[in-house]
């Protein structure tokens, strides 16, 4: 168990990586970008407007007198500042992308593409809403699936992100409680859960109490039953688990939760391993957020927007967030004000709109291309890739919780590299010189060093076999005490290992003008 | 399946080296009398060719903004987002690469943010700026939090003249975590009175401006006003393009700047994904919700970028952590960021003028009509009529004839008994045609 993850990065000073210095500090194709503010100028702009005709302006006497300091760009700078920037970048289309709990499968461009027609993308939330029945009509029919996928009642479409979607799930089990005239206030968590969910616990005013895993990286039904006083209001639970298990005891786990008067929150991070294989509805959750840039291969945008529709159970859909999606005889209707009549429940508004259109598009252009049939050879596929993972390094790295199938992702410790002198984050550096985003390292917490490795459907026996051969080399070359190709890594990338310690220590969290005074933020 | 690159004999190879001899043997854990072995409610795996025609039917049974004269606002706006945004946005490292974790193979994502971070804060007036939040609501809703923080007070005071919304919003998370709120009541001419209701139990007064209803507000007074009473002050915006031409909030005493970033780079999309801006005080910065880039050298002791700070964070502290959020909009702050680039200072003044323009020469061509006043002494791009008759009938009539005239403000606030309200928003790509076919239009439906 390593409660604090990773510490910060302080590299030590490594040698010159091979090659003579360029002058420029470029390196072929790698070439070096100035920041925005060092390549524009403020007088430069790169739109052609035109000043409008004379006019009196209305601004109450609150003109802006002083300049702003933005720099501007010509197209043709700005183009190549901005794709100059890309290439330091590695995404899904670069290669192998295995960060458990992301699940980084394949972006479709058709997504794209249908996201990106007028009828969607040029809809203002505000219109009539006669004139935006083709939109809620997206709503409805995503709904619809997710619905189906998962046996359960109502969908709460809103919330914006996972984590947005763990609040208004939590949310409307607090709300379910006070209806019901209860006041609890504890939240059990599992130690090996993300930590969105204690933090989503308690941001809405809940103690959290921790669940240990059992030895076997599962929760224990007799932990949790001890657990469950009439003070507790919910379970927090990721099924498949963080430890890439699934939850075998769910159905009395569930039971027990009920039991006692309690809720059942499922995070459904790992949604994809189970995905037309077996309803959440029939394991006893009450409530689960879908990370459509998960499972629904939204793209993930270098961290965002994502999506996070929560599907409720029977005895918390009536709680469903503002706008809620009626039907009735002139065709789909939002209710927006929490009290009338389809949100007489509401626990009120997650936010301004009607939440993220954009992937709600994308998500069901990916539904509709893989279909039933699809949809289950996908989840197979990312569990056997996972899977075929494990077996082929088992032999040369560790595996904590021994040989129970692993649903979607492979988990390593770092047992396998002791007496080397080298941490799991040398692994995962050395792992980019080779061509390959590493895996999620340090989480689950409850593992030592852990190395999460999720492969997902999108990738070929070829392209996983070459990525077995690395880490086996690496093993391989970790216990013969090849240390410089791990401490010194990445040697290959834009750029070496970075000083994260000093970036915590004196922030500096924007440009300033090189005469300036130091730094603002401390 | 198009998208599934392994083939029945690779399926065959690969559970050989597992050792089992069925796929459903891996999925042993699911209790066998839950498992679905079907789907028979959905249809089956479509080609391209049709899953385009599924949803471009659903896509012809909206009217796109584009094809009608178009005046809504009300927190989103339709502004033209030049080709060169959107080129980039889909770039392959950009669109498909996910939350900088690994820093030595993401410094475009942390370089953009890094920027992104320092635009925010010189259009905000403000020192520092985070990586972007979910939309302007929500940011709104996390200063709130972060005022409650750092103030150790519980109540917060909302100005009337905030968007619904977004008052919603914050009331609704406030509700949750056992925060009491203050709401004001609406005043749609401007001039609403914020300051008698701060005192010693305040946390923080939220102000928009411009408001819900277009006017433009001086923060100034309001700021001196919480500060003498120990509180902070919040600023929101929903229209970013208005600090090309409006004094920055934080030149006005601002201690949190939220807004939505919408406007800039990014389309209407029905609502999401949008872009939220917060910006603060250096001093404030460990409170601060959500991601946060900064600048550090790598071994070699060249310049690079890395997330930072983020033992404020949740994958960090878990049930301590500053908010719950773990993520950001980064490819729409990247569209923001782009497009704010290509305007520049020059361009993005230009831009605000024009916007300025254009709602002033609307406002002259409505309230020159019998049945319509425009309300507001003070707006940027978007300032509020009243009408005579019922503003959300008059809004579907004009919808009927083919223009999109507006939001009643009853929509947003159904309870707040102002029905002739309607807000009226008017930007760069309006026309001249567009402009005099409202006014032609609006005094048909209310003669």
């Amino acid at each position: 168990m390593n409660r604090e993850g990773r510490g910060a990065t302080t590299p030590a000073q490594t040698t010159q990586a091979a090659g003579p210095n360029t002058f420029t500090g470029n390196r072929a194709l790698e070439l070096e970008e100035g920041l925005l503010f060092e390549v524009g100028r403020a007088e430069v702009t790169g739109v052609d407007l035109d000043e409008p005709a004379a006019f009196t302006p209305r601004l109450g006497g609150l003109e802006r007198t002083a300049p702003l300091g933005l720099p501007g760009l010509s197209e043709p700078e700005a183009m190549r500042h901005y794709v100059r920037l890309s290439r330091m970048n590695y995404g899904i289309d670069s290669g192998l992308f295995p960060l458990g709990s992301c699940t980084m499968k394949h972006n479709p461009r058709l997504n794209e593409r249908m996201a990106r027609l007028p009828g969607f993308a040029d809809v203002h939330p505000l219109q009539p809403q006669s004139t935006v029945q083709g939109a809620l009509g997206v709503i409805a029919e995503l709904s619809r699936w997710l619905l189906t996928l998962t046996g359960m009642s109502g969908v709460a479409f809103t919330p914006k992100a996972g984590a947005h979607g763990e609040l208004c799930g939590m949310m409307a089990i607090k709300a379910a409680h006070e209806a019901s005239g209860q006041k609890r206030h504890i939240v059990l968590v599992p130690e090996s859960a993300h930590g969105t969910n204690p933090a989503t616990a308690s941001l809405i005013g809940y103690e959290v109490k921790s669940i240990p895993a059992r030895p076997d990286g599962t929760v224990d039904p007799e932990s949790v039953k001890a657990a469950l006083t009439p003070q507790v209001a919910a379970l927090m639970l990721t099924n498949p688990n963080t430890c890439g298990l699934f939850e075998a005891d769910v159905v009395e786990i569930a039971a027990a939760v009920h039991a006692a008067g309690a809720y059942f929150y499922a995070d459904g991070a790992n949604f994809n391993a189970i995905l037309g294989k077996v309803r959440i509805g029939d394991l006893g959750v009450d409530a689960m957020h879908i990370n459509l840039h998960k499972t629904f291969s939204t793209p993930h945008g270098g961290g965002g927007p994502g999506a996070g529709p929560v599907v409720l159970s029977a005895a918390l859909a009536p709680f469903a967030p503002v706008p809620a999606l009626v039907a009735d005889g002139n065709g789909l209707r939002l209710v927006e004000a929490e009290g009338d009549a389809g949100a007489e429940q509401a626990l009120g508004r997650m936010s301004a709109f009607h939440g993220q259109m954009g992937m709600f598009v994308r998500a069901l252009a990916w539904m509709f291309s893989h279909g039933a049939d699809g949809m289950r050879q996908a989840s197979e596929d990312a569990v056997l890739s996972a899977n075929y993972i494990r077996a082929s390094l088992k032999d040369v790295m560790s595996v904590p919780f021994g040989e129970r199938p692993a649903m979607h992702e492979a988990l390593f410790d770092d047992a396998w590299l002791a007496g080397t002198g080298l941490s799991t984050l040398d692994v995962a550096k050395a792992l980019i010189d080779e061509g390959y985003h590493p895996m999620t390292v340090y989480f689950p917490l409850v593992v030592h060093g852990a190395m999460l490795i999720e492969p997902t459907e999108s990738e070929s026996k070829a392209t996983l076999d070459l990525f077995i051969g690395a880490l086996r080399d690496l093993a391989f070359a970790a216990k013969a005490g090849d240390k410089e190709r791990f401490l010194g890594a990445p040697h290959y990338a834009p750029r070496r290992r970075l000083d994260e310690t000093r970036a915590a220590r004196s922030p500096v969290l924007r440009w300033t003008k090189p005469a300036a005074l130091p730094q603002a933020a401390e | 399946m198009r998208y599934l690159p392994l083939t029945p004999e690779d399926r065959a190879d690969m559970l050989a080296r597992i050792g089992v001899s069925a796929v459903d043997e891996l999925f042993a854990d699911i209790p066998a009398d839950k498992r679905q072995t079907a789907l028979p409610d959905l249809p089956l795996r479509r080609g391209e060719m049709e899953v385009e025609r599924a949803l471009s039917r659903l896509a012809a049974r909206n009217v796109p903004a584009g094809s009608v004269p178009f005046f809504v606002g009300a927190g989103a706006y339709r502004h033209h987002v030049p080709a060169t945004v959107d080129h980039l946005i889909q770039r392959s490292e950009f669109l498909t690469s996910y939350t900088p974790y690994q820093p030595e193979i993401a410094q475009g994502t942390l370089q953009y943010l890094f920027e992104f971070q320092t635009q925010v804060a010189e259009l905000t007036g403000m020192e520092v700026a985070n990586a972007s939040m979910y939309d302007g609501s929500t940011a709104a809703a996390e200063a709130v939090l972060m005022a409650h923080r750092l103030t150790k007070r519980g109540k917060a005071v909302l100005a009337g003249n905030l968007h619904p919304h977004y008052r919603e919003t914050i009331a609704t998370v406030s509700r949750y975590a056992d925060l009491p709120l203050e709401s004001l009541t609406p005043v749609p001419a401007g001039g609403e009175d914020i300051l008698s209701a701060i005192d010693q139990s305040v946390s923080c007064v939220v102000v928009q401006s411009p408001d819900v209803f277009g006017n433009l507000v001086d923060l100034k007074p309001i700021a001196e006003k919480a500060h003498a009473a120990g509180a902070l002050l919040v600023a929101v915006f929903t229209e970013a393009v208005s600090l090309g031409l409006v004094e920055p909030p934080g030149a006005q005493g601002a201690d949190i700047v939220v807004g939505e970033g919408q406007s800039i780079g990014n389309a209407l999309n029905f609502g999401g994904p949008y872009v939220g801006l917060f910006a603060t005080r250096a001093k404030f910065v460990r409170q601060m919700p959500g991601r946060l880039a900064g600048e550090t050298v790598d071994a070699e002791g060249r310049r690079g970028f890395v997330l930072t700070l983020s033992t404020r964070e949740q994958h960090i502290r878990r049930e301590k952590a500053t908010s719950n959020i773990c993520t950001n909009s980064g490819l729409c702050a990247l569209a923001f960021t782009i497009h704010l680039s290509l305007l520049g200072e020059a361009g993005l003044t230009r831009l605000a003028r024009i916007n300025h323009a254009a709602a002033c020469d609307l406002a002259d061509k409505l309230a020159a009509l019998d049945k319509v006043a425009v309300v507001n002494a003070s707006f940027f791009n978007e300032f509020t009529i009243r009408v005579a008759g019922n503003a959300a009938e008059v809004v579907e009539k004009l919808a009927a004839k083919g223009i999109l005239g507006g939001v009643p403000y009853s929509r947003l606030a159904p309870q707040a008994g102002l029905d002739d309200l309607i807000l009226v928003a008017a930007t760069e790509v309006t026309t001249d045609e567009d402009r005099a076919a409202y006014a032609a239009a609006l005094n048909e439906v209310l003669a």
